[in-house]
């Protein structure tokens, strides 16, 4: 549904976004995640055909977004870092002004805001001014607004900045709705723990290049190694964490826990419980510590500057 | 409740937007956007307030000066100023409403900018001339309905008034002409300004580049309208035509700029209004020493010239092209104009051209001192350097100003020196062998100044603006460096100390 092959934008000399390649199929949620000025807004404004690539190609829901783009544009919606709103405008004013520029019906125009606006909980306020919304309200009229016209790819920067907690469950239960019904979403985001829950795929980007991308746990094994167990005994280990080093890497000790890493949890976890049996130690927990994508995201992140600063030392 | 029905029969997408446009789809699609902007603008009490008030408080306003000033100055025997007085108020009637179109527009482009509403509207199937001529016909609207109104309100008042003023059919067709052009300039203009900019702070700065010559063309309109307002004057009747001409050329070019610089890459490529001297000296630096568009840099001086000024000659292939073809009429003009009889110098046939010849020297000492080449080459320097800042300034009209008028003479000579019974091999002698050069930097540098002014009017694809204009003006340096000054020199050495001897050897002497 998505499908960039080495996208690059120049602003003047400067290199913006640099030999992007992303493969998003359909019903896929691609997380894409970087610092501020990575590229991320300029990478969705080439996938809306709002900008030009300098070079590379892409494809948007079948179209190319340079030799098509009132296709791409058409099919997809889009959910801009500023909402964006008409404030002098009612609701049902704003979307029915979207909605005849996707050339919907008059009854279809009427129908898909409704629903939509019931289903995001705001048809009290069909006839205010947007102007009186809240944040939260405008943050999801404007999500209306990018799926009023049902397309079948979402661009989404920011979906559940200024949201509540409620509001932004509502949010994630859409777009895991809109997802099951194959549509295919790219999220900019900087809300790790959102993208982890909703993500199918995580791409990163720095300095315009991507420099990360696969599945949460194709990332968590590149960069942040094997699963870490911790392990809590009664009592105090004394040399058990030497006798453990024998079979598990060891990450962290303390009194009465010690870290390590594994491979294989499934071989290596009833073997150390084994050991601790034979050793007459009482283990109180054995527990995977959970590894998240703020984890990853820092270590890749840190790897890349690490590299960069191993460039610039080479220069030098 | 699904939110999701639809995706399997068509994603709910119009078959219509797949297709290429009709002209009617585009304008259908145009009014989308301009019949949200008249709405919103009708809701905002700042833009409502002047109109009303302009509208029906303003006319009447008028109508009562107008009336006692009538009979203020026919108490001095003054008739006339009052008659003329009341022709130029409804031109300022119908005017002070379509200054708020500037506001508008400026508002429509650059507030939307800053409020960041822009970007949603630019994310939907909407072509850029879709919304170009969407948000063109918001910002007219309004403030064209209440000049109309304004001065349909005064025109009532003076006919039911104690003056029972019968203006000429004509007169009102001009005014409304006036009005709308000017209307429509304003806009234009302001739809140039807000793509340049990101923030209605500068956008109002930069709106005095419109605001200026607005206020200088109604002072002209104004006087037409105290010296010779009626139909019965053809003067007057001429000069209000002329401006209303003057002014549709401007908009045709404005709005050529504008549908080049109203486009998504512009609009939301520029993030700031910020100079950076630095970066566009480097910039500008690059453009001069590079072979392309990139900067990079020539392996040898004939490595700049093959690909640095070939290049820069290929891209103004266009241009070339219009200026030899507007010399040809030029020059074909010249020769018109020499045959016609009443414009015939009738030369005297007996001048001996032996005993002629002798004053080459003297004429060209008398005219460009002691060095007569670097005379030559300086005089032809500063008008070519005249036409290319003309055509840079008036989006390349004015380079074709200047440089013809040489071929106009040159024809129109060529025809009296024929009819006096010269032979043709004089001219041709007298034009060679410095013509065979001088010429072809003429149309260089000609060429040279209307792509660099033109440039903005037809923005290559895949180009901003300012990209553009930056490879033309760099293009137009690396000419003037590496073929135009150059030229201008061997063809002033060739002109001293060659052509002399060809035209004596022309006429035997």
């Amino acid at each position: 549904m998505i499908e960039s092959r080495e996208l690059s934008k120049f602003y003047d000399n400067f290199l913006a976004v640099d030999g992007v390649t992303l493969d998003v199929p359909s019903g896929t949620v691609l997380a894409l995640l970087g610092p501020n000025g990575a590229g991320k807004t300029t990478t969705v404004r080439m996938l809306t055909s709002i900008l030009a690539p300098s070079s590379g190609s892409a494809k948007v829901a079948g179209f190319d977004v340079v030799r098509q783009p009132a296709q791409v544009r058409a099919h997809v919606g889009v959910l801009t870092e500023q909402h964006g709103l008409y404030e002098r405008m009612k609701a049902v004013e704003y979307l029915d002004f979207f909605g005849r520029m996707y050339r919907l019906s008059a009854p279809e125009r009427r129908k898909r805001s409704l629903d939509l606006m019931e289903r995001f909980g705001l048809t009290f306020a069909l006839d205010k001014q947007l102007g009186e919304y809240s944040k939260g309200m405008k943050q999801k009229l404007a999500l209306v607004r990018a799926m009023l016209h049902n397309p079948p790819v979402l661009l989404l920067d920011e979906p559940t900045s200024a949201m509540d907690p409620q509001s932004a469950k509502q949010v994630r239960d859409a777009i895991i709705e809109l997802q099951r019904d194959q549509r295919t979403f790219l999220l900019t985001t900087h809300n790790l723990t959102e993208a982890q829950q909703l993500a199918d795929r995580i791409a990163i980007i720095r300095h315009g290049r991507i420099i990360a991308n696969g599945t949460f746990d194709e990332l968590a094994a590149r960069f942040v190694g094997d699963p870490i167990m911790e392990l809590k005994v009664s009592g105090e280990l004394n040399g058990l964490v030497k006798d453990l080093s024998e079979m598990v890497q060891v990450e962290d000790s303390g009194r009465d826990w010690v870290r390590f890493r594994v491979s294989d949890p499934n071989v290596t976890n009833p073997a150390v419980l084994r050991r601790l049996h034979g050793l007459g130690i009482d283990v109180v927990t054995l527990s995977r510590l959970s590894q998240t994508l703020e984890d990853i995201y820092l270590q890749v992140v840190k790897e890349d500057e690490s590299q960069e600063g191993r460039v610039g030392e080479h220069l030098r | 409740m699904s939110i999701s029905a639809k995706l399997e029969t068509g994603a709910g997408v119009a078959p219509a937007l797949y297709e290429r446009r009709t002209i009617s789809e585009t304008l259908s699609n145009a009014l989308i956007v301009t019949r949200r902007e008249v709405r919103d603008s009708f809701r905002d009490w700042r833009i409502i307030a002047p109109i009303v008030i302009l509208t029906f408080m303003f006319p009447a306003l008028a109508q009562f000066v107008a009336s006692q000033f009538a009979g203020f100055v026919e108490d001095f025997g003054a008739q006339i100023i009052g008659e003329r007085t009341i022709p130029f108020l409804l031109m300022i009637v119908g005017f002070f409403p379509i200054s708020i179109s500037l506001v508008i527009a400026l508002e429509t482009f650059v507030g939307e900018k800053e409020r960041r509403s822009l970007e949603p509207l630019l994310s939907t199937p909407l072509t850029n001339t879709e919304l170009y001529i969407g948000k063109t016909l918001a910002a007219m609207i309004p403030p064209l309905v209440s000049s109309y109104g304004g001065m349909a309100v005064y025109l009532l008042s003076l006919l039911g008034g104690e003056l029972q003023w019968r203006p000429a059919a004509l007169l009102v067709v001009q005014i409304i002409l006036l009005t709308t052009v000017q209307a429509l300039v304003m806009v234009t203009g302001a739809v140039v300004i807000s793509s340049l900019t990101t923030s209605t702070r500068a956008a109002n700065l930069l709106a005095s580049f419109i605001i200026i010559p607005m206020t200088l063309i109604i002072q002209g309109e104004s006087a037409i309208m105290f010296l010779a307002p009626d139909a019965d004057s053809p003067n007057g009747i001429g000069a209000l035509w002329a401006i209303v001409v003057g002014m549709l050329v401007v908009v045709m070019l404005l709005l050529r700029v504008g549908s080049s610089t109203f486009n998504r890459e512009e609009l939301l490529g520029r993030n700031l209004d910020a100079l950076k001297p630095r970066a566009i000296l480097r910039r500008l630096w690059g453009g001069i020493i590079g072979v392309d568009g990139k900067g990079t840099l020539p392996t040898s001086p004939i490595d700049w010239y093959r690909r640095g000024v070939g290049g820069a000659l290929g891209r103004m292939r266009l241009s070339t092209r219009v200026t030899v073809g507007w010399f040809i009429a030029a020059a074909l003009a010249g020769v018109i104009v020499g045959l016609l009889p009443q414009w015939q110098l009738n030369l005297p046939r007996d001048i001996n051209l032996r005993d002629a010849s002798g004053g080459i020297e003297l004429f060209t000492g008398a005219l460009f001192g002691g060095n007569p080449s670097l005379g030559i080459a300086w005089q032809n320097g500063r008008i070519l350097l005249g036409a290319i800042l003309l055509g840079m300034f008036s989006f390349g009209v004015g380079a074709l100003i200047l440089t013809p008028l040489t071929y106009v003479v040159l024809g129109y000579a060529a025809v009296q020196l024929i009819a006096a019974g010269y032979t043709p091999m004089l001219i041709v002698g007298a034009l060679f062998p410095h013509g065979l050069i001088e010429i072809p930097v003429i149309v260089i540098a000609t060429a040279a100044g209307l792509h660099l002014g033109a440039v903005v009017t037809r923005v290559p694809e895949n180009s901003t603006v300012g990209a553009a204009w930056t490879q033309a003006f760099t293009d137009v340096i690396k000419l003037i460096i590496g073929v135009i000054i150059p030229g201008l020199l061997i063809a002033a050495v060739l002109e001293v100390y060659v052509t002399p001897l060809v035209v004596r050897a022309v006429i035997g002497a």
